[in-house]
């Protein structure tokens, strides 16, 4: 581990792992077991990640809030000290061929992830516009570094400490509809990205979102980070989050039954396919 | 020096005890990118349905102190996909594989080892009896000896003779042993234990059950006690029945103990959650306990605990007096 930092209400950590530095691309993720060897906490913790950079034959960095014991364990982390990682885990953003005008839309430290999107993007030619945001005026990540490589940038937090008052799905139709954007790239929680969804099937142009579903392995074997979403043959299926995903087609996600079992997805209790032998 | 590892479930020859546990492997597939499958001595599949499954709602998982519970409801494909792509893969690459099926009803199990029977790449057939029987208001065959006995009696008639049928038991249940014995008697080839234990967390913030299914399957260290137990008085009633023991081995150590209790298998299932390249570590540092007590073969250290206390363990060439 290199360094570790706090960033407002956020920690980040820039972390020496070339294997996983290399085989980035945008959207990827990292499970990080936390507690030391003899941990009791046996499920790995997911992080996007935020950043890679070369140096030392290859760093990455991801940014994390404190909300239990396992992420305390990490926020206590200096450098120097090692940290037992997997990654680079899920699968990545798709990116445009042409040259289209990208509005990312970050909630909280979900923003994060998609500078590394967003590069690659300009890189291809393509317009990007931040929409950042949070509760407070400390929860919104990476505002200074939006305004840096972005056309526009626009803020919003829940108490109006920052930028305008409100939620990042609530100026989202206005970015849209200024710099008459192609597609959306969105990153934050659950709900967020409902409501982000919403306004780009309502502008009529393609989302794609990065979900953050709990986990437990990462890898896709412990089948805890199912949601149901809506297959190329339109039949639902409890997908999981860490393989299939994370970053989906946003129309795709069926967010109003995340967190249930839609009756019409493939398997569902009761379903017409049940107990046929 | 190495170790004699092989070892054997019924007549069927396993390169090494480490096999995976079900429903901790996914398809295989994608714990292949991290270790090479045929490295261990079997891979076990999820518990395949005959329709597919969705399994329960989200949250499925917790954590507790070394230990997870969870509350997936066997998400699957259902017998039909397992069979067109999940089992060729395994097949096409020689590994190991012993599948395991769920059932809600005696003739489903039966269903389902029809379907098997003639697939190949099974290299033995793992009943999972921890299922609801829809026939008895949903409780679960494992509680009880005659269900369990029942399941087990109508795979055994219907799977191959050459497949290994092993019957998993859970440890809720009065007496273990006797639907252990009631499992042998009507022909399981092998026994494996434990099954999650069943229990429950309440996110205190919410005030509510930390699982959407209310109460889980508790894994993990946390268990490995209790699997310990149940190892040690299955195979203290019933000597010749091989045992696939598993619960909490996150370590050579771990698998060690379950040897010493009885078990001639190891299955790691919950460590692959943490660590996914965990059954390579967990042998090799089994073969060098196993080594460092000064065994050649792993075979002479199963049950190995059971010995009366005082009386030197055999074949330990380090200290066995020479018969001239």
């Amino acid at each position: 581990m290199l360094t570790t930092r706090q960033v407002d209400a956020y920690h980040a950590l820039t972390v020496v792992a070339p294997r996983i530095a290399e085989g980035f691309r945008p959207g990827h993720f990292l499970g990080v077991a936390v507690g030391g060897p003899h941990t009791s906490m046996l499920t790995r913790r997911a992080f996007f990640i935020h950043d890679v950079k070369p140096d030392y034959g290859g760093t990455v960095e991801f940014v994390f809030a404190v909300d239990g014991p396992g992420t305390a364990w990490l926020a206590g982390r200096r450098a120097r000290d090692t940290l037992d990682l997997v990654g680079p885990l899920g699968r990545p953003f798709p990116l445009p061929r042409d040259p289209v005008t990208c509005v990312m839309v970050g909630d909280e430290y979900g923003s994060a992830m998609l500078f590394t999107v967003a590069d690659a993007l300009q890189r291809r030619g393509c317009r990007v516009d931040f929409v950042l945001g949070g509760a407070s005026a400390d929860r919104v990540f990476g505002a200074m570094r939006a305004r840096r490589m972005a056309e526009t940038t626009t803020l919003t937090t829940e108490d109006g400490s920052l930028g305008m008052r409100g939620r990042v799905t609530d100026v989202l139709p206005g970015v849209i509809a200024d710099v008459r954007a192609d597609v959306v790239y969105a990153s934050g929680p659950m709900e967020t990205l409902r409501r982000a969804t919403a306004v780009a099937v309502e502008f009529d142009i393609p989302i794609q979102v990065a979900v953050e579903e709990r986990m437990a392995c990462g890898i896709g074997v412990c089948m805890t980070c199912v949601l149901p979403v809506i297959g190329d043959d339109g039949v639902t299926r409890m997908v999981r989050a860490c393989v299939e995903g994370p970053v989906f087609r946003g129309e795709r996600v069926r967010f109003d039954d995340v967190g249930t079992i839609p009756f019409d997805a493939l398997g569902a209790p009761g379903g017409g396919s049940r107990n046929v032998s | 020096m190495s170790v004699d590892m092989r070892t054997y479930l019924g007549h069927v020859e396993l390169a090494n005890p480490i096999v995976t546990a079900a429903g901790c492997a996914g398809s295989g597939a994608e714990l292949a990118q991290f270790f090479d499958l045929g490295r261990i001595g079997a891979l076990t599949t999820r518990s395949i349905t005959m329709a597919p499954r969705a399994g329960r709602p989200t949250p499925r998982m917790t954590e507790t102190p070394s230990g997870l519970l969870n509350g997936v409801g066997l998400q699957g494909p259902g017998v039909d996909a397992f069979l067109t792509r999940e089992l060729p893969w395994l097949a096409q690459r020689n590994i190991r594989t012993v599948v395991s099926i769920g059932g809600g009803t005696v003739a489903e199990y039966a269903a389902l080892a029809r379907r098997l029977n003639d697939a190949p790449g099974v290299t033995a057939l793992e009943v999972n009896l921890s299922c609801p029987n829809i026939e008895d208001r949903g409780r679960v065959f494992a509680r009880d000896g005659a269900a369990s006995a029942e399941v087990i009696a109508a795979v055994r008639a219907v799977m191959r003779y050459d497949v290994p049928v092993v019957a998993k038991l859970s440890p809720d249940t009065a007496d273990i042993v006797s639907v252990a014995r009631a499992c042998a008697t009507s022909g399981a080839d092998a026994l494996s234990m434990i099954n999650n234990p069943l229990g429950m967390s309440i996110d205190t913030e919410t005030m509510l059950p930390a699982l959407a299914a209310g109460t889980g399957g508790l894994s993990g260290p946390a268990i490995r006690p209790l699997a310990v137990r149940c190892v040690w008085q299955v195979r203290a009633a019933l000597p010749d029945v091989p045992i696939i023991g598993m619960g909490g081995v996150l370590t050579g150590r771990d698998a060690f103990e379950l040897i010493l209790a009885g078990a001639c298998v190891v299955a790691v299932g919950t460590a692959l959650f943490h660590d996914p390249s965990s059954c390579l570590r967990i042998l090799r540092e089994l073969e060098e306990i196993v080594a460092a007590r000064g065994y050649q073969r792993l075979a002479d250290v199963i049950g190995l605990a059971h010995r009366p206390p005082g009386a030197t363990a055999r074949h330990r060439t380090d200290f066995e007096e020479s018969s001239l």
